[in-house]
């Protein structure tokens, strides 16, 4: 016990380098979790206030009571937004539109990444340059011509597509197809080539190389592509603000905020429930998926 | 022979004048079926992306009625309005601003997660990156109604310290404030996770070099992290940038480009405009204006990109 105990004492004494890193290392440590736990509060503040408003009656709102706590908690709210139809409208609309565009992306940006990356043809870097560069055109650029093409093109062919909710499943694929073939190429091309290679030395066909060889071996990247496709079309705002207008066509978003806000009044109980169901669903999958989600957004911005 | 595996530089060497041609006909086909692959792509960027934006510029020469070519008479039209000014300084107050507490921010917050031991990062990254989850319309119906004049949270609390009411979205500063925290709350997270993942890449050799120098930790940040980062500090700057600049969502929910139209910037203005005023020409016009910085944080970006293809 005592030998142990000397050792103990001396082994400080033969290095002091060591002791003094490992002091201020703790010292780190205690400050990162301080600020750490400021910015985590600063970064939760507005979803745990959505939950506690959305747990409140409208009589407790209006009250003069303290904001952060919910004094007689009810399900009301939500119950009502629930059974009422045009939320599940809303609902609705949002998932068909998000289902639809993430099919639609991974059938058009799947083939396309496979291509840019694995199969050179004349203008293809030209082509993998300009997929980025039409992902940093932003939608709030392109929503005025658009609708007047749309428009337009309801005038010339008699088929009106504004104010349909299917309008969204031609016009999100612009945001979401530049920037998951971006993402695709990127972790296609990291797959070693002697796997294709190999396939094709087999009589597969590019096409079964693609299906049975690429897609099962780069699937997380496929994933966290999905995972994006979802995000982008379940959060658009501007979109289905300017191309649809009747409650029954409108998505979730634009849904919440000009159906529960009339005139001046604001139902915050049901505005914040609103939104809170709103965001569960990327909530959810970010929630299981996190490590796709970050390699997607982390894949997508930096490789070159 | 048909399925010879592409192996261009190799084949081409070794191979006679016959089989040449047999590797040019399948050289033939390859290409034609990539093409086929990426048409769908082809044809979505040039219909539903390239043609609008260059529509964008027709139709900002036209007069209200869209039946009139009047050349640049809606930019000159714009040109003498104070409205025009405000939104152009507002929307370089906003992005810049926005940007640079984001990367700040950001930078800050991915040291401090990369000193947590390995064990705990992943749930301090998932509470710090939930701004970036939620869909922003969404999280900025929660601002606003923190920030409600009446009955807001905020104002409630900074009663209790005897400050305020403050009128967030009222006031001309305070909106242009507000506006602006709501946008950092929103992107700190993607600079935090950007930097988080260029922290980690960074070989741990480097730094124990610089501390047996005798380096301090400002001097490990100046002359190992920060160069070791420069190219994704860049590029996540550049790119946000240009989404912070085009940002519609976060001010048309929290200020509607109110009060007085203080807090417009060029994605709301060109709404007002273009489908609420419905001026398609002028709002097409406004729109334009984002183009030019655009254009500049795009060429930065490609430099930096066929820069580090080179390296490669």
């Amino acid at each position: 016990m005592a030998s142990t105990l000397t050792i103990d004492k001396a082994a400080p004494r033969r290095n002091p380098g060591y002791g003094s890193m490992s002091r201020d290392r703790a010292w780190a440590l205690k400050w990162s979790y301080f600020f750490l736990t400021i910015f985590a509060v600063f970064s939760l503040v507005p979803p745990l206030y959505m939950l506690i408003t959305s747990l409140k009656s409208s009589q407790e709102i209006s009250a003069a009571t303290n904001p952060w706590w919910v004094f007689h908690p009810t399900l009301g709210n939500y119950i009502q937004l629930l059974t009422s139809n045009q939320f599940l409208t809303f609902f609705f609309n949002s998932a068909m539109v998000s289902i639809f565009v993430v099919t639609i992306t991974m059938l058009i940006s799947v083939p396309a990444a496979f291509a840019l990356a694995r199969m050179r043809f004349w203008g293809s870097a030209t082509l993998a340059t300009g997929v980025f560069l039409t992902y940093l055109i932003p939608d709030t650029l392109l929503f005025i011509p658009l609708f007047k093409m749309f428009a337009t093109f309801g005038d010339w062919s008699g088929i009106q597509l504004i104010n349909r909710w299917y309008v969204l499943l031609i016009i999100y694929p612009t945001l979401t197809v530049p920037f998951c073939t971006w993402i695709m190429i990127g972790y296609f091309a990291s797959i070693p080539k002697e796997l294709d290679e190999a396939a094709i030395i087999d009589g597969a066909s590019w096409f079964q190389t693609l299906t049975r060889i690429f897609i099962p071996v780069a699937l997380p990247g496929i994933i966290a592509a999905t995972i994006f496709a979802f995000t982008v079309s379940w959060a658009q705002f501007l979109y289905p603000l300017v191309f649809t207008t009747s409650t029954d066509q409108l998505v979730l978003p634009v849904g919440i905020i000009t159906t529960l806000i009339k005139g001046d009044v604001f139902n915050w109980g049901q505005i914040m429930t609103g939104a809170l169901l709103g965001a569960a669903p990327p909530l959810i999958i970010y929630a299981f998926l996190m490590d796709y989600y970050i390699a997607g957004l982390t894949a997508g911005a930096t490789k070159g | 022979m048909v399925d010879i595996p592409y192996q261009p530089g190799r084949v081409a060497a070794a191979s006679t004048r016959r089989r040449r041609g047999g590797l040019a006909a399948m050289m033939k086909r390859k290409s034609m079926v990539a093409f086929l692959m990426a048409l769908p792509l082809i044809v979505l960027i040039g219909v539903l992306v390239v043609y609008p934006a260059f529509y964008a510029v027709h139709l900002s020469t036209l007069n209200k009625s869209m039946q009139r070519f009047v050349g640049f008479d809606n930019f000159l039209f714009l040109f003498k309005r104070d409205t025009f000014w405000l939104v152009v300084q507002q929307s370089c107050i906003f992005a810049i601003t926005a940007v640079v507490f984001k990367a700040l921010l950001g930078f800050i917050v991915a040291h401090f997660v990369h000193n947590v031991p390995a064990k705990g990062q992943r749930k301090w990254r998932g509470m710090l990156l939930v701004p970036w989850v939620i869909p922003p319309a969404m999280s900025t119906l929660a601002w606003l109604w923190l920030f409600d004049p009446s009955y807001s949270a905020f104002n409630y609390t900074l009663g209790m310290f005897g400050i305020g009411p403050i009128p967030w979205t009222g006031d001309a500063s305070w909106a242009r404030f507000s506006v602006i925290l709501v946008n950092i709350w929103y992107g700190a997270p993607f600079f935090m996770i950007m930097y988080l993942a260029a922290l980690k890449s960074v070989p741990e050799q480097l730094y124990e070099a610089a501390a047996i120098d005798g380096a301090n930790w400002w001097q490990k940040l100046w002359y190992v992290t920060l160069p070791m980062m420069r190219n994704i500090i860049a590029i996540t700057t550049l790119f946000s940038l240009i989404v912070t600049f085009a940002n519609f969502d976060i001010v048309r929910i929290l200020t509607a480009g109110g009060p007085l139209d203080h807090t417009h910037i060029f994605a709301t203005w060109a709404f007002r405009i273009g489908i609420e005023g419905s001026d398609i020409p002028l709002g097409a016009s406004v729109s334009l204006f984002m183009l030019p910085i655009l254009g500049v944080a795009a060429i930065f970006i490609l430099r930096d990109i066929n820069k580090r293809g080179n390296e490669s």
